[in-house]
């Protein structure tokens, strides 16, 4: 384990951002992912440790004109809690972990990890949402957005660069017609990395599901949206043999492994059982 | 050695003072440095919830904080609990119950049972089960322990 040479808590993102841009800086958040990752030797310190939990404007939930923002900082207790979160992020943040560590654990932190199998990336690919990242540049902050669904790269890799903060998460707020639902897999209900997760959400009015978005964890190297499933179902009726087709389609989406916590063939059986079970649920709306 | 900070933190009611190298964990101070034995390692992963104590009022695993995350923070450990020598209704509810065998989860137990009735006055069974799901038990099995927590909350079987 390599050593820490200075450790900084700044209170304002501007700081933050300015302690990025000269480089070596490991962030700490809720630290939930990061102590057993140096524990392991899967990564190790920069020489500095900066700690961005004091800086207050990148935590909490707000809507403005249409959009949702929700800061890095946003425990997903806080999210749970929160009448602001689409409910298919509530029930993602439900089945996350266990009560201490959605206590500490952040969004921000969840996303940069960049696990396949991160939680609250699926039902935020389901929502179409961007992230902001924010950089020192010339004297000022300056923040761009990109696609979540561009932001992964490989198993705990993004486009983010060194320089950047993940600040805030942001999609367009749902309207009254959305539906959405998140479901994931494993042994046990808490405390378990996703054997798989499916997500999927959409307007779903007079019978029909449009603007369909699909989402599905744990089964390639990223996150992944389910391209061939939403073109099977946009616009369509949910009747027996659309779902039927659309969970074949989700099976030729998904690219599993075989690893320690399933084979490809269990995921890939999953992939399709859950994707029938979702747009039931969708169904009954 | 990796760089100290100075932390000024409230610990059971009590200021503390103290430097700390910025990558050790809380429950590696509590426990090496503070000495209060309170506050169990087992898993250090997160896993298993035999550390938990509160900050700031919610519960967290202290294997997975950093210390220095600590500064101005207020910390709650089993210790802190009880007033002195008396436990706390949780605490005497759990040993009523029989809920203990070899006592190493209870300290983070109780701790998380006591949060979510502080949380929930009327929790229920199954709130209780969900809530508790990131403390583990190896030795017994838990329905003792929902039996002392349903016991706090009046919560019938």
């Amino acid at each position: 384990m390599s050593e820490i040479e200075k450790y900084i808590a700044p209170d304002t993102v501007s700081d933050a951002v300015k302690a990025l841009s000269s480089g070596g800086v490991t962030i700490l958040a809720g630290g939930t992912d990061l102590t057993p990752q140096i524990d392991a030797g899967r990564r190790s310190h920069a020489p500095t440790l900066m700690n961005i939990r004091r800086v207050d404007d990148l935590s909490g939930i707000t809507q403005n004109k249409g959009e949702t923002r929700i800061g890095c900082l946003t425990t997903v207790s806080e999210i749970k809690q929160s009448d602001l979160a689409p409910a298919i992020l509530r029930q993602a943040a439900d089945h996350f972990a266990s009560e201490q560590i959605r206590n500490a654990a952040t969004l921000g932190g969840n996303i940069c990890n960049a696990s396949p199998a991160g939680d609250m990336i699926n039902p935020l690919l389901v929502l179409d949402a961007s992230v902001e990242l924010a950089s020192w540049k010339e004297g000022a902050m300056e923040v761009r957005r990109e696609p979540l669904r561009r932001f992964f790269t490989g198993p705990g890799k993004t486009i983010k660069h060194d320089n950047e903060l993940l600040i805030a998460v942001v999609f367009d707020t749902p309207g009254p017609d959305f539906v959405g639902y998140f479901r994931k897999s494993g042994p046990r209900p808490a405390l378990e990395i996703s054997t798989v997760s499916v997500g999927i959400g959409g307007d779903y009015k007079d019978g029909a599901f449009h603007n369909v978005r699909v989402a599905f964890g744990a089964v390639g190297p990223t996150p992944l949206r389910g391209k061939a499933t939403e073109a099977m179902l946009e616009g369509q009726a949910l009747t027996a043999e659309v779902i039927d087709k659309s969970a074949r389609a989700a099976q030729d989406d998904a690219t599993p492994i075989d690893d320690i916590r399933a084979t490809s063939w269990y995921r890939t059986h999953l992939i399709a059982v859950f994707t029938e079970e979702l747009l039931n649920n969708v169904r009954q709306n | 050695m990796s760089v100290k900070t100075e932390l000024n933190f409230t610990l059971n009611g009590r200021p503390v003072n103290i430097e700390v190298p910025v990558d050790m964990t809380v429950l590696n101070l509590l426990r090496d440095v503070l000495d209060l034995k309170g506050t169990k390692y087992a898993c250090g992963e997160g896993e298993c919830g035999a550390c938990t104590i509160e900050v700031d009022g919610t519960t967290i695993n202290s294997c997975l904080m950093y210390a220095a995350d600590l500064n101005g923070r207020t910390v709650m450990t089993i210790e802190g609990l009880g007033a002195g020598n008396k436990m706390h209704p949780m605490q005497q509810s759990f040993v009523d119950h029989g809920a203990v065998q070899c006592g190493f989860c209870m300290p983070g137990m109780i701790i998380q049972a006591n949060y979510l009735v502080k949380q929930n006055p009327d929790l229920t069974r199954e709130e209780m089960k969900r809530g508790l799901e990131g403390n583990i038990c190896r030795c017994t099995g838990y329905t003792k322990v929902l039996d002392a927590v349903a016991a706090i909350v009046g919560a019938e079987g």
